[in-house]
């Protein structure tokens, strides 16, 4: 509340009902990140947790920002994250038309859609590494079996093709999600405008850029941010797929922070890579806030 | 509008593209499931088994000593309590929260963004400081443990769902209640929950399915029989020297199995949840 602005008899109640939210966020939130905070600027190490860290100041700092490895890793996660929002808004916007027209056997398209957003994130990615499995996959066989492909291909063994496998898998779960939200978005558009348009020959193209697209950005830009932030912390599927490899490859940021700290036990300079990805999800999170706030005022 | 033999036979090629590309992937892994050891190691691969071999459903479901069926059914019973146990922790605290939010929103902003922000937060953030608090409370590798860490990410989002809700419930509703007597908190549990439960039991279901797909901390808080899910045990088969696929693609069938069965049963709620509630904060 700004000064001058008169408080309402309502301002100052609710906060007991709060108070248990609060208190939890501050020990299970608040306490981790301000310790993160003190060991990314120490030695520590996992398997000394007893011991006190010497104090290193932002030594752990440019280390992470000069280390090839740990650049290399937020490249991979910038890829990833592009790539994969890319993709997963342009089949999520498609499909979604494709869904709201009439058709016959459209409520059970439409209960199909949820059928990927559903199956858990592990069991996905071991459905793909079985699928692109370089011996007895199914993509093999289908691709030489019908003959666009001469020769069985090891998907997930060659660091050029490795991190698009993977983000296929990772697209065609997560695309239903921008599909199912721009395919709420598309019904609140009323058809009148759309048969007028049509009856007047306006052309489908223009039609798409000067009516529907303007109704589902909103729900739309809002999809975009929430998969761009999930993306860029992405784990579980690389885990599952590559751990990382081949050849770092696939090591996206989240990996690397997971190496450094549980691999190489290095506490202290994973909790420096650690605060980089916050910083940058940290943007990322304003970015959607704003927009939240953007959304709720129109 | 009506359309034109092109554009119907386009529709129709469109329809049969995207359902095929949902359908395809899940069926292979279901065939893979019943498919003999045997039929699925050959070259040409074979797409349809010659008899159903469900022998791999009865081993994942019979208990035994150290059975692939032990570590599956331990990890199925581990999941079931860690999703329960939060969730209801997280509406127990959510609600609450939700409520002061929605109904006192002065002044208050900054925890609803903070919440927000919570909620999205790169799990490493607070890796190695749960991780040293659980070894130190001897939480490591427990249900507990797990439940706790939990907590963090599921409560935020609970809150952040419950409060759009409770949003939609108008105010003026509950004044009777307040001029009958009832203080804040009857008015809250008489007459706001009641009338939004639709939302409450989608936000249930919601946080249900997030802590049943989490693996990040399950992976790295767990190690054993005794607290390890189902999304690490799975990740464990694969990680297996003799990897059995069939075996795999039958523990990912049921692991997929109760999400896929709520999601569809509840298709509408769940829809409503994702396009008003946690999407337009």
């Amino acid at each position: 509340m700004t000064r001058g602005q008169r408080a309402s008899p309502a301002a100052g109640q609710g906060w007991p009902f709060l108070l248990p939210l609060l208190l939890i966020l501050l020990c299970v939130i608040g306490y981790p990140l301000i310790r993160t905070l003190y060991l990314s600027f120490t030695d520590a190490s996992l398997n000394a947790l007893g011991i006190r860290p010497a104090w290193l100041g932002w030594d752990n700092y440019v280390y992470a920002l000069t280390s090839p490895d740990f650049l290399s890793s937020l490249w991979h996660s910038t890829y990833f994250t592009v790539v994969s929002v890319a993709l997963e808004v342009v089949i999520g916007v498609l499909v979604a038309l494709l869904l709201n027209q009439k058709f016959r056997g459209q409520a059970f398209a439409r209960a199909l859609l949820i059928l990927p957003w559903a199956i858990p994130t592990i069991v996905n990615a071991t459905m793909w590494r079985w699928i692109y499995n370089p011996e007895y996959g199914a993509l093999n066989a289908l691709l030489t079996q019908t003959g666009l492909m001469g020769d069985y291909r090891s998907w997930l063994g060659s660091p050029s093709s490795a991190m698009n496998m993977v983000i296929l898998a990772d697209v065609w779960k997560n695309y239903s999600l921008v599909a199912l939200i721009a395919l709420a978005a598309l019904q609140s558009v009323p058809d009148e405008i759309y048969e007028a348009a049509a009856l007047d020959g306006v052309p489908i193209w223009t039609r798409f850029w000067r009516l529907t697209l303007p109704f589902i950005l909103g729900p739309l830009s809002v999809a975009v941010v929430l998969r761009t932030i999930e993306a860029f912390k992405v784990f579980d599927i690389i885990y599952v797929m590559t751990r990382g490899g081949p050849a770092d490859a696939t090591k996206t940021a989240s990996f690397s922070v997971y190496q450094e700290a549980f691999t190489y036990l290095q506490a202290g300079s994973g909790a420096a890579y650690a605060n980089v990805m916050v910083l940058i999800s940290a943007l990322l999170i304003a970015g959607y806030l704003l927009l939240m706030k953007r959304q709720r005022a129109a | 509008m009506k359309r034109t033999p092109l554009q119907s036979g386009l529709l129709y090629l469109g329809v049969f593209v995207f359902a095929a590309s949902v359908l395809l992937p899940v069926a292979w892994m279901l065939i893979s499931s019943v498919m003999p050891a045997s039929e699925l190691t050959v070259k040409p691969l074979r797409w349809w088994p010659q008899h159903a071999d469900w022998s791999r459903y009865r081993l994942l479901l019979t208990l035994g000593e150290n059975t692939p069926g032990q570590t599956f059914l331990y990890a199925l019973r581990n999941s079931a309590a860690v999703a329960m146990t939060t969730t209801l922790l997280a509406l127990l605290v959510g609600i609450p929260a939700a409520y002061a939010l929605s109904r006192f929103p002065r002044g208050k902003d900054w925890i609803l963004s903070s919440v927000v922000a919570t909620y999205m937060l790169p799990p490493v953030a607070l890796l190695l400081p749960l991780y040293q608090m659980l070894a130190r409370l001897g939480l490591l590798n427990t249900v507990w443990g797990l439940i706790l860490v939990y907590c963090c990410i599921i409560m935020p989002f609970a809150t952040w769902l419950l409060k759009s809700n409770f949003d939609t419930v108008p105010p003026e509703i509950e004044e009777s209640g307040l001029v009958d007597g009832l203080s804040r908190f009857g008015v809250m549990t008489r007459i706001t929950v009641p009338l939004a439960l639709p939302g409450v039991v989608t936000t249930a279901i919601f946080a249900i399915l997030l802590a049943w797909d989490e693996f990040f901390f399950a992976l790295l808080f767990t190690n054993g029989l005794a607290a390890k899910t189902l999304p690490v045990a799975i990740s464990d088969f694969t990680a297996g020297r003799a990897t059995d696929y069939g075996l795999i693609m039958t523990a990912g069938v049921l692991a997929a199995l109760p999400p896929v069965l709520i999601a569809v049963a509840l298709q509408r709620g769940l829809l409503a949840g994702l396009t008003s509630g946690g999407v337009k904060g």
